[in-house]
């Protein structure tokens, strides 16, 4: 698999790896299965997403994607935070080989998967 | 440090190999099938070169023809074999090579029926199942010698036994056994045979099919009536040189041996929540297959070639078609322990000092990686079968 130099940095040492102590929202996405597996974790200050960590099982993208995603997210409003796309994850690696795309798709779902639970806890 | 673990893949070409093949680039370049003095250099040594690697197997040197290597040689045997037989049922295993499988294939959509035998979960064919599935329509039984993901050593002796009973053909893709396990052709009544040069230290881009006399077969690349008119195309005089004595180095499989136990021991006594994928026992000497539970292939595959080793894995997310090991899979290995699947294979230029490294090396690879992963225990993957579609 030919990787671009920042996708096997980000993976080589990925930011914001690591469990969080009571996490506001948490986002768990994907099939073990398929090979990968996310889960996200953020904590919310005045709307905004003050930290993130992620734990995934999965392959070089899907570690470097997690990677990305929480750096993407951190420090912007919910409202940011979810608008962001695979494609921005995508892009922000520098591209990512076709048939590894899927795995950017994760990286969003469990960002979008967080800051719902996120949500349906403040509601409760 | 690097460290070639991958052996399995393809060989580093011993010395007395790249030796005995230089003269025939630029002096001895003759074609072997010329007239002139030249041309008969060059015939000499392709007959030297198909005598000796005959003797290897106890084949006569006619019996031994020429090819680009174990993929031709197996596409060769299965569709040279059905398009002069008569009959349209071919028996092969789950476990073999994409050569067989993918001949297999186009065979079936040409209007041929393919049973895929099945396999223990150590990966060795079910003999009960071939007695039970050959019938009179069956021409030929295609089962390899050795399994080139997880090692398994397969009962041919017994497969050829139950081939002769039937009076069908029995087809072996030995490209992983050759050199490793003794094989007599003679004895083991042996039809077919495939082998390749590059994984027992010789060139690539060269094998052999034996072909046992008076075997029925139709060749498969028209042209002129090289090879006893099984395979057409000027002789590759330097490769089938290298190729002879590569089968005839000393394959130090007692060396081998002892390295991969000792592999397997020490991965074992380091490490845990780990599986070795393939039998104990019927295993060829240079395979080494675990299976390291809650991380995936891929990763640790990039993460070793970092510290300059080079292995494969069995992972579904290093594959082409995302799909993971039809091998494991067929071994009833569920998808997510082959998703952490990697294969050492070695090689009589691997030393202890090497395996020190990798193990040190792998410990700390393998302690990164479940670091990251959301996983602690089994209990942890909860597989939800719907999603199936990645
Ligand atoms: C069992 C088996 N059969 C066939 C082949 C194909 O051989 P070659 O690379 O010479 O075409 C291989 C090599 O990957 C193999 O391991
Ligand atoms: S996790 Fe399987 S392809 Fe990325």
């Amino acid at each position: 698999m030919e990787y671009n130099k920042r996708i096997i940095e980000l993976f080589t040492n990925p930011k914001n790896m690591g469990e969080m102590k009571d996490p506001d929202g948490v986002g768990k996405v994907g099939n073990p299965i398929c090979g990968d597996v996310m889960h996200l974790f953020i904590n919310v200050k005045d709307n905004k997403i003050a930290d993130i960590k992620f734990k995934t099982f999965g392959c070089v993208a899907a570690i470097a994607t997690s990677s990305i995603v929480t750096e993407l997210a951190k420090g912007k409003t919910l409202e940011e935070a979810e608008k962001i796309t695979n494609a921005d994850v995508a892009k922000a690696l520098g591209g990512l080989p076709p048939i590894k795309m899927h795995c950017s798709v994760l990286a969003q779902q469990a960002l979008k998967a967080a800051i719902k639970d996120y949500r349906e806890k403040k509601t409760k | 440090m690097k460290v070639y673990m991958d052996n399995s893949a393809t060989t580093q070409m011993d010395k007395a190999v790249l030796k005995a093949m230089l003269p025939y680039f630029n002096k001895q370049y003759g074609n072997a099938s010329s007239l002139h003095q030249m041309g008969r250099e060059a015939r000499k040594a392709l007959e030297k070169a198909r005598s000796d690697i005959a003797k290897t197997i106890n084949a006569d040197p006619e019996e031994i023809i020429f090819t680009s290597g174990g993929t031709e040689s197996d596409n060769l045997a299965l569709k040279g074999v059905a398009a002069a037989n008569q009959g349209k049922h071919i028996i092969t295993s789950k476990i073999e090579h994409p050569a067989i499988m993918s001949s297999c294939n186009t065979l079936s959509k040409q209007g041929y029926k393919i049973t895929y035998l099945n396999v223990d979960s150590c990966g060795i064919v079910d003999l009960k199942q071939l007695e039970k599935e050959i019938t009179k329509d069956t021409i030929l039984v295609s089962i390899m010698a050795a399994n080139n993901e997880m090692g398994a050593i397969q009962p041919i002796e017994d497969i050829s036994e139950i081939c002769k009973k039937h009076e069908v053909l029995f087809h072996t893709d030995a490209v992983q056994a050759f050199t490793k396990v003794p094989i007599d052709v003679k004895e083991l009544n042996i039809d077919l045979m495939s082998i390749s040069s590059h994984k027992i230290h010789g060139p690539k881009g060269i094998g052999a099919l034996f072909v046992k006399k008076g075997t029925k077969i139709k060749r498969q690349m028209d042209g002129g009536g090289h090879e006893f008119k099984l395979r057409a195309g000027t002789e590759n005089v330097a490769s089938a040189v290298g190729f002879a004595v590569a089968a005839n180095l000393d394959p130090k499989v007692k060396q081998i041996k002892e390295l991969q136990e000792e592999l397997i021991k020490r991965i074992e006594y380091d490490i845990k929540d780990i599986k070795l994928n393939g039998p104990r026992k019927q295993r060829l000497c240079n395979n080494v297959n675990f299976s390291f539970k809650f991380i995936e292939g891929e990763a640790l595959l990039m993460l070793l070639d970092q510290k300059g080793i080079c292995i494969s894995t069995g992972s579904a997310c290093a594959s082409k078609s995302l799909e993971p090991s039809h091998v494991l899979i067929s071994m009833g290995i569920d998808p997510v322990t082959s998703h952490g699947s990697i294969r050492f294979s070695l090689s009589k230029f691997n030393t202890r000092r090497e395996l020190d490294y990798v193990v040190r090396n792998l410990k700390e690879v393998v302690e990164k990686l479940r670091r990251m992963s959301p996983f602690k225990g089994d209990k942890d993957i909860k597989i939800k079968e719907k999603e199936w579609e990645c």
